[in-house]
C-alpha cells in the first residue's frame, strides 16, 4: 500500500490530476527569481518549451537567450556561476548536457561553477519528435561526472522541489524533465530530504524491490497494485537521486527482497538501474532486471504506443516481477 | 584609464618579460612536455597585464573587483604561471613542479587548484563565453571590473568562438576585451595553410566588434590598445596581437613544430644562453 507517512496524492490510482515536470522547473524559478537576485536564466531558442519563458517575462535583466549555440549557453553559465551567480541553463537534453558534453564538463564540473543544467524533454516520452529529440543517454553522461549531484523528479511538484531546493548548493547539479504531462504522486506536504530515497509502496512481506526514477514511478506504482492483487508484495522506491545514490535505502530494502528491478526511459546500459548494479555488486551481489531501452534508440510514435513496445509500462513490470521471483526461487 | 608608461618603465617591463621567457625554458625543461612556441611569443603581452594593467593583488586574489584575466588557449599556461610567480602570487620554486604529481601547476589550468586562475582551460574555443559569463555578471552586479580573454588564433577554427563571438556584439559588452595571439601557427601548420582565418578585422567588426591591431611585443602599442579598448563604449573590443612564435629563442620562432614540445637540455642551455645575452648584445653573468 502507499506509504502514508509520505502524504502521496489519495487519487493516483482513480483520477489522477496531471501535470508535466517542466512545469514545476518553471514555477520554481519564478519563486527563485522573486527570492534570490543571484538567479540567471539561460537558454538556447527554447523559452516557452522548457518553461523559462515566465522567468523571461518577470526577470529580463537576469534572463540570456543565447540563440540556437549550447556550447555557447554552458560557458556563459559557466562564467556566471564563478561570479557569484546561480545558473540555471535550459534546453532540451539531447543537446545540453548532449550536444555540449565536454563545455560543461571543463567549465562547469571541473571548474566547479554555480550552473544547474535542466535537460528537457528527456526519454522516449518525446515521441512524435523521434529518437533524435528523445534523451535516452542523459543520465549515464553526467554521472559520471565526479561530484555531480543527478536528481530525475518523478512529478512536477517534486520538480519544483528539487529545482527550487538545488539553489541552496553551489554544486553543480543535472536535473532531468519530461515534456508530457504525467500523473502528480506527492502532495506539498510530502517531505523533500535530497539524495535519500523515499519507499512510496510498502509491504508486510514484499518479494521484489522495484526500484523507478522519474515519471516511469507512477507506472511501478500501478505494478504494485496489481500484484498485490495477484497475492504479490512488493516495495517501491522513487530514486529521484541518482547521484548520490541512498544506499542504505537500497541496501535495506533489498535485504528483505533479495530481488531488484529497475525502471527508467533511458537506456539500461549507464543508466539509475546501472548505478545500482554498480553499488550493490560492492556491498550485496544482487538478482536484478533492468527495464529500459535494451540496446537500441527508440523511434516515433505515441507515448503510450512507445512505452508498450519498448516494454516500459506498468504490465512489463509485472511480468518482469514474476520471472525474478522464479529466478530466485529457481 | 590605465596610465601611460614612459621609457624608464618600459626598459622595466621589457626586462621582465625577458624573465618570463627564462623561466618558461626552465619550467618546460623541467617539467620535460608542454608548449613552448605560444608561451614564448604571448611573454609581452602577460608582461603587460601582469605589471601594468590589471587591477589584482597577489596577496588577495579572490579581490571582489579584480579585473579578470582568462586565458582560453590554456596550453600556454607556462607563461602565465611565469608571469604570476614573479608577480608575487607565489614563489617561484614553485613553477618547478609543472606537470608533476601533487602540483597546483596543471598541465592545463584548473580553476580550484590554483588562486588567480580564473576559469579552467584545454579545450579550445571555450574561454571567450566564460568571459562573457563573467562579463554579464559584472553587468548585473554594476561592478567596474574589467573582463580581458586571451584567446589563439588557431581556436578561431572552433565553432562555439564565433557562437561567443555573436552573443558579445549583440550584447554590446563594452566590458570585455578579448586579445587574439595572432602567431599564425597551429599543431599540423601554418593556420593559412590548415584552415585559413582570415580575414580576421573584416570578421570580427560583420560581428559587431571594435576591432584594433598591434605588435604584441611592443608593450607600449599594446597598452595603448588596451586603453583604447576602455574607451569605445558602445562595442566589446577584440585585440589582434601579431606575436611571433617562440619568439626570443631563434631556434624556435615562426616554427609551428615547437607548438607542443619542451626543449631538450642542450636547447634550453642555447635557448638561456640567448635570453640571458640578448643575443648576445651583453654578457651573461651566469652561463
Ligand atoms: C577542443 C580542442 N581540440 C583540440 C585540441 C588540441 N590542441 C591543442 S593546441 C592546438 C592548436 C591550436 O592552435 P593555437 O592555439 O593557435 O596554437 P599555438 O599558436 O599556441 O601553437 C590543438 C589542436 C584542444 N586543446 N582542444
Ligand atoms: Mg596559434
Amino acid at each position: 500500500m502507499l506509504n502514508k507517512d509520505l502524504y502521496l496524492n489519495e487519487n493516483i490510482f482513480e483520477n489522477p490530476t496531471l501535470e508535466a515536470t517542466r512545469d514545476g522547473y518553471g514555477k520554481a524559478l519564478l519563486q527563485l527569481g522573486e527570492e534570490n537576485p543571484n538567479i540567471v536564466v539561460l537558454t538556447a531558442d527554447l523559452a516557452e518549451s522548457t518553461r523559462v519563458d515566465g522567468f523571461e517575462k518577470k526577470f529580463p535583466d537576469r534572463f540570456f537567450d543565447c540563440g540556437v549555440a549550447e556550447q555557447n549557453m554552458a560557458a556563459i553559465a559557466a562564467g556566471l556561476g564563478v561570479s557569484g551567480k546561480t545558473a540555471y541553463i535550459s534546453s532540451y537534453a539531447v543537446f545540453s548536457p548532449g550536444k555540449n558534453w565536454e563545455t560543461l564538463r571543463t567549465t562547469v564540473v571541473y571548474n566547479h561553477s554555480n550552473v544547474k543544467i535542466a535537460g528537457h524533454h528527456s526519454g522516449i516520452m518525446t515521441g512524435p519528435d523521434g529518437p533524435t529529440h528523445q534523451a535516452t543517454e542523459d543520465i549515464a553522461i553526467t554521472r559520471c561526472w565526479p561530484k555531480m549531484k543527478v536528481i530525475v523528479p518523478a512529478d512536477s511538484i517534486e520538480a519544483y522541489k528539487a529545482t527550487y531546493n538545488s539553489s541552496k548548493s553551489e554544486d553543480p547539479y543535472y536535473i532531468r524533465f519530461t515534456r508530457d504531462k504525467t500523473p502528480i504522486i506527492t502532495t506539498s506536504e510530502t517531505p523533500y530530504d535530497e539524495g535519500k530515497i523515499q519507499t512510496f509502496w510498502i509491504s508486510n512481506n514484499p518479494q521484489v524491490t522495484i526500484a523507478a526514477t522519474g515519471y516511469m514511478l507512477y507506472y511501478a506504482l500501478i505494478a504494485a497494485l496489481n500484484l498485490q492483487k495477484d497475492g504479490i508484495e512488493t516495495e517501491v522506491l522513487n530514486v529521484s537521486s541518482i547521484k548520490p545514490l541512498d544506499q542504505d535505502t537500497i541496501l535495506k530494502s533489498v535485504s528483505r527482497t533479495n530481488a531488484i528491478i529497475t525502471i527508467e526511459d533511458h537506456q539500461v546500459d549507464g543508466g539509475m538501474g546501472s548505478a545500482i548494479s554498480e553499488m550493490l555488486s560492492r556491498t550485496r551481489p544482487t538478482l536484478q532486471e533492468f527495464i529500459g531501452l535494451q540496446n537500441t534508440f527508440a523511434e516515433s510514435g505515441d507515448t503510450k504506443d512507445l512505452i508498450e513496445k519498448y516494454g516500459l509500462s506498468a504490465k512489463s513490470i509485472q511480468e518482469k516481477t514474476l520471472n525474478l521471483i522464479k529466478r530466485k526461487n529457481g | 584609464m590605465i596610465e601611460q608608461i614612459d621609457s624608464t618603465k618600459i626598459k622595466i617591463l621589457n626586462e621582465k618579460a625577458n624573465k618570463i621567457r627564462e623561466l618558461i625554458i626552465e619550467m618546460l625543461l623541467t617539467a620535460g612536455s608542454g608548449h613552448s612556441a605560444g608561451s614564448l611569443g604571448m611573454a609581452d603581452i602577460f608582461t603587460a597585464f601582469y605589471f601594468h594593467i590589471l587591477n589584482q593583488d597577489p596577496k588577495n586574489p579572490n579581490m571582489k573587483d579584480r579585473d579578470r584575466l582568462i586565458l582560453s588557449n590554456g596550453h600556454i599556461c607556462p607563461v602565465r604561471y611565469a608571469a604570476m610567480a614573479l608577480r608575487g602570487y607565489f614563489d617561484i620554486s614553485e613553477l618547478q613542479t609543472l606537470r608533476k604529481i601533487n602540483s597546483r601547476l596543471q598541465g592545463h589550468p584548473h580553476r580550484t587548484s590554483l588562486p588567480g586562475v580564473e576559469t579552467s582551460s584545454g579545450p579550445l574555443g571555450e574561454g571567450l563565453s566564460q568571459g562573457i559569463g563573467i562579463a554579464l555578471a559584472a553587468k548585473i552586479d554594476k561592478a567596474r571590473y574589467q573582463v580581458y580573454v586571451i584567446a589563439s588564433d588557431g581556436e578561431h577554427q572552433e565553432g562555439n568562438i564565433w557562437e561567443a563571438a555573436m552573443f558579445a556584439g549583440k550584447m554590446k559588452l563594452n566590458n570585455l576585451t578579448l586579445v587574439i595571439d595572432r602567431n599564425n601557427i597551429q599543431i599540423d601548420g601554418f593556420t593559412e595553410d590548415i584552415m585559413p582565418l582570415e580575414p580576421m578585422i573584416d570578421k570580427y567588426k560583420s560581428f559587431n566588434w571594435h576591432v584594433i591591431e598591434v605588435d604584441g611585443h611592443n608593450i607600449e602599442s599594446f597598452i595603448n590598445a588596451i586603453n583604447e579598448a576602455k574607451s569605445i563604449f558602445e562595442k566589446p573590443t577584440v585585440i589582434i596581437a601579431h606575436t611571433i612564435p617562440g619568439k626570443g629563442v631563434d631556434f624556435m620562432e615562426k616554427d609551428y613544430l615547437w607548438h607542443g614540445s619542451p626543449p631538450n637540455k642542450e636547447q634550453a642551455k642555447e635557448a638561456l644562453q640567448e635570453l640571458r645575452t640578448l643575443g648576445n648584445k651583453i654578457i651573461s653573468e651566469h652561463q
